[in-house]
């Protein structure tokens, strides 16, 4: 009776966080758009594109389309005022089959203030074709057209008009700007309505198990519709999956759910809430809530319960608050404990100039940072193995920990797993570290290429790929399917990096208990990594793999007491104990 | 190179195998009709409650197999005639070999009484008893299991898990307590009993009955449980109908000498079905467990390959889980006061955990049980080996125990009630 009534606050809430969207409209009026685009030239010519949508009721979508219409429109009306005329053209190509064009050439035929842009800018774009021979007038209006374009793309749009990065952020600023709907008029009790319940249930459901002796509650795993690959974790992880694609590549289309965290986002920052900060406030109550439950369910074993503590105070903390703090004291956004090369940025031009803008405080982070990637990570991982930060620290793995623990049966145990696994996560090492070594190139020289490679498109589709696509929407979206650490085990190059420091120098190994394993299975089966746990205790080896985060729970879903997660002298881990031949 | 033949593709059998197959380039065949791959048996349990898929009880990939040139029969043997060295299988097949080695596991000890043939009545052993099992509690409400051994309490939790009211009736007037000692037998049937399981101490079943399926059963105290599902778990016993009129010796067992040969030269004897002569001292001429099957399959696996090297389990060890309780046991631990032993019992007043010390009258120690926390079988068994006395096991505890990171230690609350 409880469980259904549980049952039904979590889908309710589900479903009223799902009609969001759909009871929510927008409403666009010259000031929105004033509000979102600072230069007021653009303002007014983005505003005079929009005359037909100011004043309606529209939704989400048609915003979008008309939006996008109108940057269209506004960038077509800025070429056509900026562009190279085709008089211009003419006279350009006159001058060139005559090989008459140098910058005196230029200079005098923009001249005058209004011609300014066009004089830099064809001095910048078209100095190559200076003082060279061009046969006819077709070979030179040839090459003049790849001039043209490539003013209008790299220096009009970028400088005057709308380029795909300002497209991208007016699209998701006038949609928040512009909301109207319940979650602007009530977001506290819409809030309560969606998460409230969701998070009332799922507490609900996880102190039922209280009721229940203590000890191992794996019952019905391998049965229930949600944690079998069954339809339910086909609907969960199909949701995921859409969930993570909206947040990083259409995030104009979820500012009505943004809008829902906005009071919380004043209280911490002093702004507005963007994509993610939705994220954060989901992901920490995620751990939140899922790691009471894990609590409960762990509640006989108190390495369990200590970690679950720890990654529900670092996620909480150190992930979540404290960085918004920080914007909030003027400080750089910083997780203390993001660490290179999970925290794939940190090197980026951007961010090292961020930091040394911000003085003392900005230098002790970027310390802090290398001193933790380069130092803190090989001696804490000599000592306790990876675990230190996989299962006690890392958000990643406090999500795996907590929100993912009922899938971490879904891992592949297979060799041929292991095998790609080994294939793919060293990959992702190696891409991190040439991406982040050309970033740094480009810092220190200015050279926006490396032996041909564009260093920002480089580090563009390493944040688009892996940051995005395979740590986000694979990594999460695909629990249901795979099981709870699919990003931990098959892509993070930090886990990587740890990893081969536990595999040869490290004090940390699953120990196995002399004779004692019966090979039943349930090591290996919880293994959330797919590590075959029991391959190796009933041949009496430690495990000692570079995967392993140490989560434990092999040892305590071992029915005979055969597993024990040690750290302990380093020179006789691989010995056998002898006890099986 | 010589044909080896395996009947019995369990722990002692598929031991055999992969140790032959370290040792030799012999041809090796293993027979069995229960499955065509090795799949852990303890582990049936798990499949049940729902915790793993049968696919996860298997210990090798479908590969290794292959790959380590170990030729699976699925089938069934029908009879043996050593003279001619083969074998004969149901389907009429002959399998001829230079050696055999007979690793045909256990099946239930059948129960002396009417209606056992009823549908809903049953014994759980093999993976087509599981699946019987499945097919049989579909509907099931109550259910009574007969027998206080390891596979009746498994068996119980099994049917718990599905939400099945269980009656187990147990012969002994505690729970288990022809092994226990009478503190753990208590502690272990407290836990029962605290996990929702009717138990019934010191009867017996008197009739079973029903129609055509069981309906219910009465005890010797003239009581009725109503059932729709009946477990009998009374115990094992070897395997060994096949054996009929082949000539080969048996006892209770397939009788081996301490090279695990029978009384044929080429035929050999392992795991549940082997009954020694002559067993070491402070082991069972019998031996129905996971770990003596294991090392027996190592050790034929040596006489087979190398030289021929007498089969020594060492101490003993055992283990097992009764619902959520752990227990562990090394060496010798009496069941009742012996002559000339003596033991120290600590039991946590907070929590269900136990330790047992058995020594002799020098205090030297032969043997420990735990309940409820982990203990090291390397330390223990070196311990009694080396003949540690009771004084230093208990200022040494810490290195015995084997309790996950973080847990709540027992060293100084055992030490203190010694002292005490």
């Amino acid at each position: 009776m409880m469980h259904r009534i549980n049952t039904a606050l979590i889908i309710a809430g589900y479903f009223v966080f799902l009609a969001v969207p759909f009871l929510s409209y927008h409403l666009v009026t010259p000031n929105t758009v004033y509000d979102v685009i600072d230069n007021p030239e653009q303002a007014s010519l983005l505003e005079s594109k929009l005359r037909n949508i100011m004043g309606s009721e529209i939704s989400s979508f048609t915003l979008q389309t008309k939006l996008t219409e109108g940057l269209d429109a506004a960038n077509q009306s800025i070429l056509a005022k900026y562009s190279l005329t085709d008089d211009q053209l003419s006279q350009l190509s006159a001058l060139m089959t005559a090989n008459h064009l140098n910058q005196q050439a230029v200079d005098s035929l923009f001249i005058g203030e209004e011609n300014e842009f066009m004089r830099n800018a064809f001095s910048n774009y078209g100095n190559w074709l200076y003082d060279k021979a061009y046969a006819s007038r077709d070979a030179a209006t040839k090459v003049l057209a790849e001039v043209k374009n490539n003013i209008d793309s790299y220096e009009i749009e970028p400088k005057l008009g709308f380029d795909r990065y300002k497209k991208k952020s007016i699209k998701f600023s006038l949609s928040k700007a512009s909301l109207k709907g319940p979650t602007v008029s009530s977001p506290l009790l819409i809030m309560f309505l969606s998460f409230g319940l969701v998070i009332l249930g799922a507490l609900g459901i996880s102190a039922l198990l209280l009721k229940e002796p203590v000890g191992i509650k794996n019952n019905d795993v391998f049965r229930h519709p949600a944690t079998s690959r069954k339809w339910l974790g086909v609907i969960i992880g199909t949701f995921l999956i859409i969930f993570y694609i909206v947040l990083y590549f259409y995030p104009e289309y979820m500012s009505s759910w943004i809008a829902l965290v906005d009071p919380l986002s004043m209280l911490l920052n002093g702004s507005g809430a963007g994509q993610f900060f939705l994220y954060g406030f989901l992901y920490t109550i995620s751990v939140l809530v899922m790691g009471v439950r894990m609590i409960i369910k762990y509640r006989h074993n108190r390495y369990q319960i200590i970690r679950t503590i720890s990654v529900m105070f670092f996620q909480t903390t150190f992930a979540f608050i404290l960085p918004e703090i920080l914007v909030r004291l003027n400080q750089p956004y910083y997780d203390f404990k993001n660490i290179w090369p999970l925290d794939y940025d940190f090197f980026f031009d951007f961010e090292l100039n961020k930091l040394i803008a911000s003085g003392q405080i900005g230098i002790f982070m970027m310390v802090w940072g290398i001193a933790l990637a380069l130092v803190g990570v090989p001696l804490f991982t000599y000592f306790f193995g990876k675990r230190w930060y996989c299962s006690w620290v890392c958000g990643c793995g406090g999500l795996a920990e907590t929100l993912g623990d009922p899938f971490r049966q879904l891992s592949d145990k297979s060799l041929s797993a292991w095998k790609f696994e080994q294939g793919s996560i060293y990959t992702v090492l190696a891409f991190a570290v040439v991406m982040t070594i050309g970033v740094l190139y480009t810092y220190f020289t200015g050279a926006s290429t490396v032996l041909g490679i564009n260093t920002y498109s480089m580090r563009e589709v390493y944040g688009a790929l892996i940051g995005a696509g395979f740590a986000g929407v694979v990594g999460t979206g695909f629990y249901p399917f795979m099981g709870n650490r699919v990003w931990c085990r098959f892509g993070c190059p930090l886990a990587a990096y740890m990893g081969i420091i536990q595999r040869f120098k490290s004090k940390f190994r699953i120990t196995t208990n002399g004779g004692q394993c019966i090979s039943c299975g349930n090591c290996s089966t919880y293994c959330e990594m797919g590590i075959d746990v029991r391959s190796y205790a009933q041949k009496g080896e430690n495990i000692i793999r570079a995967s392993c985060v140490g989560c434990g729970v092999c040892a305590a879903v071992c029915p005979r007491g055969v597993l024990k997660l040690e750290n302990s002298a380093d020179d006789n881990r691989f010995t056998p104990n002898g006890f099986i031949k | 190179m010589s044909r080896i033949v395996i009947i019995g593709n369990g722990i002692a059998g598929i031991t055999a195998a992969r140790h032959i197959r370290k040792d030799s380039d012999h041809e090796i065949i293993v027979i069995s009709s229960e499955s065509k791959y090795f799949f852990s048996r303890t582990a049936l349990m798990y499949i049940y409650m729902g915790h793993m898929k049968f696919e996860h009880t298997q210990p090798y990939e479908d590969w290794f197999w292959r790959k380590n040139k170990i030729e699976l029969v699925q089938g069934h043997v029908t009879k043996i005639l050593p003279n001619n060295n083969q074998l004969e299988l149901q389907s009429g097949d002959i399998i001829k070999y230079d050696k055999l080695i007979l690793a045909l596991g256990s099946k239930p000890r059948p129960m002396p009484i009417d209606g056992t043939q009823l549908a809903g009545v049953q014994s759980l052993y093999s993976k087509q008893d599981l699946e019987l099992m499945e097919d049989n509690t579909t509907e099931v409400k109550e259910a009574v299991v007969i027998g206080g051994g390891l596979i009746g309490v498994e068996m119980a939790e099994m049917l718990h898990s599905r939400g099945v009211h269980v009656t187990m009736v147990v012969r002994e007037n505690n729970f288990w307590n022809i092994v226990l000692p009478e503190e753990e037998s208590f502690m272990v049937t407290r836990h029962i009993i605290s996990r929702g399981i009717d138990l019934k101490l010191g009867r017996t079943v008197e009739k079973i009955a029903g129609k055509n399926r069981v309906e219910q059963v009465v005890l010797d105290d003239g009581s009725i449980i109503p059932c729709q599902f009946l477990g009998i778990t009374i115990g094992v016993v070897p395997n060994i109908s096949v054996l009929q009129d082949s000539g080969i010796e048996v006892n209770r067992g397939i009788l081996v000498d301490e090279y695990l040969q029978t009384s044929h030269k080429d035929i050999y004897a392992i795991g549940d079905n082997a009954e020694l002569r002559n067993p070491p001292a402070g082991r069972r001429a019998l031996e129905p467990v996971w770990y003596a099957g294991r090392m027996m399959g190592e050790a034929v696996a040596n006489n087979i390959c190398n030289k021929a090297r007498v089969y020594e389990p060492g101490i003993w060890f055992n283990s097992a889980k009764f619902f959520d309780l752990e227990y562990q046991t090394y060496g010798t631990v009496p069941n009742a006061p012996q002559e000339g032993l003596e033991s120290f019992y600590w039991e946590d007043q907070k929590s269900e955990r136990a330790i047992r010390l058995v020594h002799n009258t020098e205090k030297v120690l032969v043997g420990m049980n735990s309940l409820g926390l982990r203990l090291s079988h390397e330390v223990c068994e070196a311990w009694i080996r080396e003949g540690k006395t009771l004084d230093y096991a208990l200022a040494h505890l810490d290195q015995v125990n084997f309790d996950p990171e973080l847990y709540r230690k027992f060293e100084k609350d055992v030490y203190a009630s010694k002292t005490r």
